[in-house]
């Protein structure tokens, strides 16, 4: 037993002088948000931003292109001068599209990578279970990708801003289009368990009243079967479904109900109406015929149309992403990083993290949508109104049908898309 | 330890050692940066529910894979509560004690009736009862999405600290002691029990249940009781998870998950509370380290993003077959010479002491090793 005492003699030799030692040299780690002169990932030649988003898992293949491209784009400006001299850094980080997940990577990305800020979080379920963290710790928290109103909450969340459309803009504009367009027949709709499936529907309701849909059927993401759901849809005689699903299930839906020889029109939100990730999912081969008059929304420059921002995100695509299958997820995480160039030369020479906030809560960034950002002191949210898309012959483009909601209401507008200045690098 | 406290036996021992040992990691914290200190919480929430799951296979030979199953069942009571007490205007420590309170009982009860399961069935469809639980998990939430909101999970309130502490010490700080605490107190009453009147039928179940049928052991109550005990210890575990993230969510509570918590209870040491402690602090830093490790390499973007997650699967495969082809009794027998015979006191002592050499310094050693 003497081997033993003399081992636990050294383990708390080892162990008393470790703590004196740090005791002596180590300080409590400084409160974040305090008033130190360093700027978290600000330094005199870089900004350091990071994301979260699924690079595995089921969420992967739809959306995994976006940080791409993203990537891309800020490769792009670093090499065309960056932002006040400074080149962007994008640290992105695999969350898999689970929540949990999500917690830790966001946690390592402020705390252990110290960005500057969060840019372009993607998900739902998995933002909302860093949303309290990112604001508690002052952390912008810029333009994330997805339509939850929950981002547009400037009293609760002074630090989060969202990017996509609003979900209930979404829902009510296609119910609306629906309306237009076909009268009289029977709208249902199929959405995930969580805010976006009920925003979608809030706002189907907002244009239809509140008996509008004739069916309402849930999934849950964990479950890559929606056969029920399809079923009750059919069952229930429903023409028309507008769906509140990421790209996977909106391929799973389409796909499950051709398989029982069903083929309703199918209207999606922008987050699943991604045409080139459909056919993906769907294959060449089948993929184009059933997504034939595929019905969406969109608030960017449309991957099918002529706008000169396509043409200018196809060259940095070709470039700079070693020329990766072009969609609307490459338009969508380009103009994702537009819109953070050109935030992050408003906040001025020397970025804090309140200019950047200050900057984009001035409602002065043009972006590059069909219709004006909406940001502003009260409102974090960026689209309050969407074209409408559809497929036609394998090329999605606006039809010309532009909807906002407004003070509880669906009106049609017209659309105005911001024309490319400066070859996309905001300041030159 | 024997020699520093001779006069301290049995039960007061244990105590005494756990109450040292939680101080002792209490005090690690100061040594670490924010983010360590998450994971030093992570691996505290963990080491509740792999020291009950320690004990449940290694002491009475019952096998579950659910435990991550009673964990979300603790989280969840946790977060509900906390929620309402929310709603009704409580805040702060009576409402962490609550939802504690809330988190003990739902698992408590949730392992007792998997208990009576359990008693009736052995090896193999146990294992398997056990496994549909955990596989059932994001199915009740988005079944009762109403109320535990599908895969998105419960979010509560943030706990802050508290007003005295809140110049001395980080959120994150505040948050591991929060759960060294908890998993201090669960381990040292684990402790206990083991070494007391019930822990003594448990091992006589697991060695011969006809033998110690014959003997008066009621072998069915010793087997539901373990079973409920080691589910407390895990509730609370998921609580304490909760606590830190202020969520809880399906996702965070797969078989993967499930599986990995017995892989680092097998790792460790069956039955041995340090090799619990050992295998925790694997679990949550093996994947991180990993992670730093192939981003560090200039891999190519494809090849890393096949590597990212499945790396550590692997990994952790190769440490299972090597450490039971080389040390049969898991990592924690590697610091005894000789194989003792397995005497009370040698047994307890060795594990008790264990916490705090094993949660703290890879911690401490990581974060010196990136901020030299």
């Amino acid at each position: 037993m003497s081997q033993h005492s003399l081992a636990r003699r050294v383990a708390a030799l080892v162990g008393t002088s470790a703590v004196l030692v740090a005791l002596a040299g180590c300080s409590t780690p400084a409160a974040p948000g305090g008033t130190d002169e360093v700027v978290p990932g600000v330094s005199d030649d870089t900004a350091t931003i990071g994301t979260h988003t699924p690079l595995t898992g089921p969420a992967a293949a739809g959306y995994s292109s976006i940080s791409a491209a993203a990537t891309a784009y800020f490769a792009y400006l670093n090499d065309n001068g960056g932002i006040h001299g400074r080149s962007i850094e994008y640290i992105v980080k695999d969350d898999g599209y689970n929540p949990a997940n999500t917690q830790t990577v966001v946690r390592e990305l402020v705390q252990d990578d110290e960005v500057f800020a969060i840019l372009n979080g993607l998900g739902t379920p998995t933002h909302t279970a860093v949303l309290d963290y990112l604001n508690q710790n002052e952390v912008p928290d810029l333009f994330v990708a997805s339509g939850s109103t929950s981002w547009n909450q400037p009293e609760k969340y002074p630090f989060t801003f969202g990017f996509n459309a609003d979900y209930v803009v979404e829902g009510a504009a296609l119910a609306q289009y629906a309306a237009d367009e076909h009268p009289g027949k029977v709208v249902c709709l199929l959405g995930q368990d969580d805010d976006f499936g009920d925003e979608m529907i809030e706002g189907a309701e907002l244009a239809l009243g509140a008996d509008g849909l004739a069916a309402v059927e849930r999934y849950s993401v964990s479950n890559q079967d929606v056969a029920a759901q399809i079923g009750a849809l059919k069952a229930a005689g429903c023409e028309i479904n507008i769906l509140a699903t990421i790209n996977g299930f909106t391929a799973l839906a389409i796909g499950t109900a051709a398989q029982l020889g069903w083929f309703p029109k199918w209207f999606s939100s922008s987050s699943g109406a991604n045409y080139e990730t459909l056919v993906g999912y769907l294959g060449e081969d089948i993929g184009p015929k059933l997504l034939q008059g595929l019905v969406g929304t969109n608030y960017l420059p449309a991957s099918g149309g002529d706008s000169e921002w396509v043409t200018l995100f196809r060259q940095i695509n070709d470039e700079y992403n070693d020329g990766a299958p072009f969609d609307g997820n490459t338009i969508y995480g380009m103009s994702v990083a537009y819109l953070f160039a050109e935030a992050l030369e408003a906040a001025g020479e020397n970025p804090t993290r309140a200019s950047l906030i200050d900057a984009v809560a001035s409602g002065d960034l043009a972006g590059n949508g069909v219709l004006p950002l909406s940001f502003g002191e009260d409102s974090h949210a960026a689209y309050l109104g969407v074209g409408i898309t559809a497929v036609d012959q394998g090329v999605q483009d606006y039809v010309g049908a532009t909807y906002a909601v407004d003070g509880g209401a669906v009106t049609a507008v017209d659309p105005s898309p911001v024309a490319l200045s400066g070859e996309g690098v905001p300041g030159s | 330890m024997s020699r520093l406290l001779p006069s301290l036996r049995g039960i007061p021992r244990t105590i005494v050692l756990g109450a040292v040992l939680t101080v002792f990691a209490i005090g690690a914290t100061f040594l670490l940066d924010p983010y360590r200190n998450f994971q030093l919480a992570t691996v505290a929430a963990y080491f509740c529910a792999t020291a009950g799951l320690t004990l449940l296979i290694g002491r009475s030979g019952q096998l579950s894979l659910g435990h991550a199953a009673l964990m979300a069942a603790g989280g969840y009571g946790y977060a509900l509560t906390a929620n309402a007490m929310t709603d009704a205007g409580v805040t702060g420590i009576p409402r962490f004690l609550a939802g504690m309170l809330a988190a003990v009982v739902v698992s408590a009860a949730l392992g007792w009736l998997l208990g009576l399961a359990a008693a009736r069935l052995r090896g193999p469809y146990l294992a398997g009862v056990t496994l549909t639980l955990v596989i059932a998990v994001p199915a009740v939430a988005s079944v009762f999405s109403g109320v535990l909101r599908g895969d998105q999970g419960v979010q509560i309130a943030y706990d802050g600290v508290p007003p005295v502490l809140e110049r001395l010490i980080a959120v994150e700080q505040w948050q591991a002691w929060v759960a060294i605490l908890v998993a201090g107190v669960v381990v040292t009453a684990l402790a206990v029990f083991a070494r007391g009147p019930v822990g003594l039928r448990m091992r006589a179940v697991r060695d011969d249940e006809t033998a110690a049928r014959l003997n008066g052991v009621r072998s069915g109550r010793v087997k539901v009781t373990a079973f409920t005990v080691s589910s407390v210890a895990a509730g609370a575990g998921g609580a304490v998870l909760c606590f830190a993230t202020q969520s809880v969510s399906p996702g965070a509570y797969t078989l993967a998950f499930s599986l990995l918590l017995v892989v680092a209870v097998v790792l460790g040491g069956l039955g041995s509370i340090g090799g619990a402690a050992l295998g925790s602090a694997l679990i949550v830093l093996l994947p991180w380290l990993l992670a730093a490790g192939t981003a560090a390499l200039p891999l190519p973007v494809e090849l890393a993003q096949r590597l990212s997650g499945n790396l550590s699967i692997l990994v952790f495969g190769v440490l299972l077959i090597g450490v039971m082809l080389v040390r049969p009794g898991g990592l924690v027998s590697l610091r005894r010479r000789r194989p003792s015979r397995s005497s009370g006191t040698a047994t307890a002592a060795a594990p008790a002491e264990q916490p705090a050499t094993t949660a703290s310094p890879p911690a401490a050693a990581a974060a010196g090793a990136r901020h030299p």
